[in-house]
């Protein structure tokens, strides 16, 4: 169909609403960013709008001169890896055995795996088994409860079974153990759905901080997220005793730095590890999110 | 009749041999899910229980179900249930509109404009991945009172005559979570709309133009139809979520004191009364199993209508 005059009209007024939803979407992330890198006193004057007026790193150095944030960064990092590596691993270990057709358990197993998307005992039940287990303030409460994903499970299973039969069943026949045939067979072959996988138990684990607050709420044991949800609770409210370390270096610096500005800071710190594994995660999540609607 | 079940049983046996690697990866599978995420149901149990932590299960003090009488009598429970369904509602009926409307622009930016189409889409996708903690990061940032953009913004053009302390005001604490979840998710969920819209025929559309239907008469009488049975079951099961209205952004932004009459919502609820009183974990089990029964049967019968409305979605 050609484009009329009315046609061309109609677009520009869509592409301007669209302009405004791209500023409305990408600009709290810029206003953030330049807050983060403007002089603290200098920015409660307001009037920050494109470029920061007196540029400075300070803010950045206050976060990252405590040990407590560096160590959070840390932790952060090491429940990431750990939990996506084990996580993927596991996941599709299930998966590889629940895509025989004739296993004896594939019915019952699925159905026990998929029950658990849906039951929920609670949080405090949860609690209790996990201080039974002795996993409360330990490290490995952040890793042991997240690995495997029953909808994970589901998605590379998918996978496994849109590939031809015939390669697990010639490795059979020629010998070949289940787990060998994982390593050398199915593994190679999934690596898309396993890195899609992989990427997302990674920004779920990289992003939670509950587990932080209620699980492992030890200072040696906090994350990245957890310590900037103090920081923002604390600057949500007055008179309330603020993280030591914000106090610590806002009387260091006689009031060089704001709750406002160490917030905008932090929240960059954050942000930033999830902007860049974003392509990719644009492009491999979309199509999983729309083919598991669509199953 | 007998011969065929031996029969069977010989076959499953004979299988199970054959199977053994698999039965071996397969049993550590059922053990970590049997720990994780059935053995916890046992503790509901506690909902019934005078629960003291230090006591086996057997010296436990069963009170049936004086802790349920409690919560329905409690004045807090009847706040946070108003805070929780109408939070539930605004993020509902605002999500599913921008979302919808979303979808449709979208899709009219068509020809040489898809490369544009491709970069808001790319962009708008972008905060669902940014964690909440994140997201109120930026949105305490742009309300701040002091230095905070919108409140320049609102008095540069005249619509305000002071500064706004917008987190202290418990009337725009509602509509705050609102258009946050909409920044946070309407990319998003625009996508299920858009795959939908990819399978309207576009003979259709050829059709509408030769009635003299123009582009915006075409979105209305052929691409808004062409989704609406996707737009009801995806509103009705997401009513089914209700009681879920969220926890995080209400707990990291409501808790100053100026607003938590109005920022709590059950989960909030559950986890103040479960940790923060002593001898609050039955009561807080207790509330928590209300909410999940209440959740279960709102989302049953919401999966039923959705079925019943569209007999090929059942998801």
């Amino acid at each position: 169909m050609k484009k009329t005059v009315g046609d061309k009209i109609i677009d520009a007024v869509i592409v301007f609403i669209m302009f405004i939803i791209i500023i409305a979407m990408l600009y709290p992330l810029w206003n953030t960013l330049i807050t983060s890198f403007n002089d603290a006193r200098d920015s409660i004057k307001g009037g920050l709008y494109l470029w920061p007026r007196k540029w400075t790193l300070y803010n950045y150095q206050s976060i990252f001169r405590t040990d407590k944030i560096f160590r959070a960064f840390l932790v952060s990092v090491a429940r990431t890896v750990l939990t996506t590596v084990l996580n993927v691993f596991l996941s599709g270990l299930l998966a590889y055995v629940l895509s025989h057709k004739d296993f004896i358990f594939r019915r019952f197993l699925t159905v026990f795996m998929v029950m658990t998307m849906y039951i929920n005992a609670g949080l405090i039940p949860q609690y209790f088994l996990y201080r039974s287990l002795g996993l409360i303030n330990t490290f490995w409460v952040y890793i042991l409860p997240s690995m495997v994903g029953a909808f994970n499970v589901i998605v590379i299973r998918t996978y496994i079974n849109s590939l031809p039969a015939s390669l697990v069943e010639s490795a059979k026949i020629d010998g070949a153990s289940d787990m060998r045939i994982y390593f050398s067979i199915i593994i190679p072959l999934c690596l898309p759905v396993l890195a899609t996988v992989a990427l997302w138990v990674a920004v779920g684990s990289w992003n939670s901080w509950f587990d932080s607050f209620i699980f492992a709420p030890k200072q040696e044991l906090s994350t990245l997220q957890y310590e900037m949800m103090k920081i923002i609770a604390s600057s949500m409210q007055t008179g309330v005793k603020q993280p030591d370390y914000l106090a610590e270096s806002s009387q260091q610096s006689r009031n060089m730095v704001t709750p406002n500005s160490l917030r905008a800071a932090m929240t960059m710190v954050a942000t930033v590890p999830i902007l860049v594994v974003y392509p990719f995660l644009q492009k491999y999540f979309v199509t999983v999110n729309i083919g598991s609607v669509k199953e | 009749m007998v011969a065929k079940r031996v029969d069977s049983r010989k076959d499953f046996i004979n299988h199970a041999r054959k199977q053994k690697g698999l039965i071996l990866i397969a049993f550590p599978f059922f053990i970590y899910f049997l720990i994780f995420s059935y053995l916890p149901l046992w503790g509901l149990t506690m909902a019934f229980q005078n629960y003291k932590p230090h006591l086996s299960f057997f010296e436990q003090e069963w009170v049936g179900f004086l802790h349920f009488k409690n919560l329905f009598t409690d004045p807090d429970f009847y706040r946070v249930m108003r805070n929780t369904l109408g939070m539930s509602i605004i993020n509902l009926v605002l999500g599913f509109v921008t979302a919808i409307s979303f979808a449709l622009l979208l899709n009219e930016l068509n020809g040489n404009l898809y490369m544009f189409k491709r970069i808001v889409q790319t962009i708008s996708y972008m905060p669902h991945f940014l964690s909440w903690i994140i997201v109120c990061g930026l949105v305490s940032n742009l309300l701040a009172m002091e230095e905070g953009i919108l409140n320049e913004l609102l008095l540069a053009l005249g619509l305000i005559k002071e500064k706004i302390h917008f987190m202290g005001k418990p009337e725009y604490f509602w509509w705050i979570v609102g258009f946050t979840n909409v920044w946070k998710s309407m990319g998003w969920n625009s996508i299920i709309y858009l795959a939908a819209i990819t399978s309207i025929d576009p003979a259709l559309y050829e059709a509408a133009a030769i009635d003299g239907y123009g582009r915006f008469g075409r979105m209305w009488h052929v691409t808004l139809p062409g989704i609406k049975s996707t737009i009801i079951v995806l509103l009705i099961m997401n009513a089914g979520w209700i009681l879920n209205a969220g926890f995080e952004i209400q707990y990291i932004l409501g808790t100053n004191g100026l607003v938590l009459d109005v920022s709590e919502t059950i989960d909030i609820f559950v986890l103040k009364r479960g940790f923060g009183r002593s001898g609050g974990f039955a009561f807080g089990t207790a509330a928590g199993m209300f909410k999940t029964v209440v959740s279960a049967v709102i989302l049953i019968l919401c999966n039923k209508i959705a079925a019943m409305v569209d007999e090929e979605r059942l998801i």
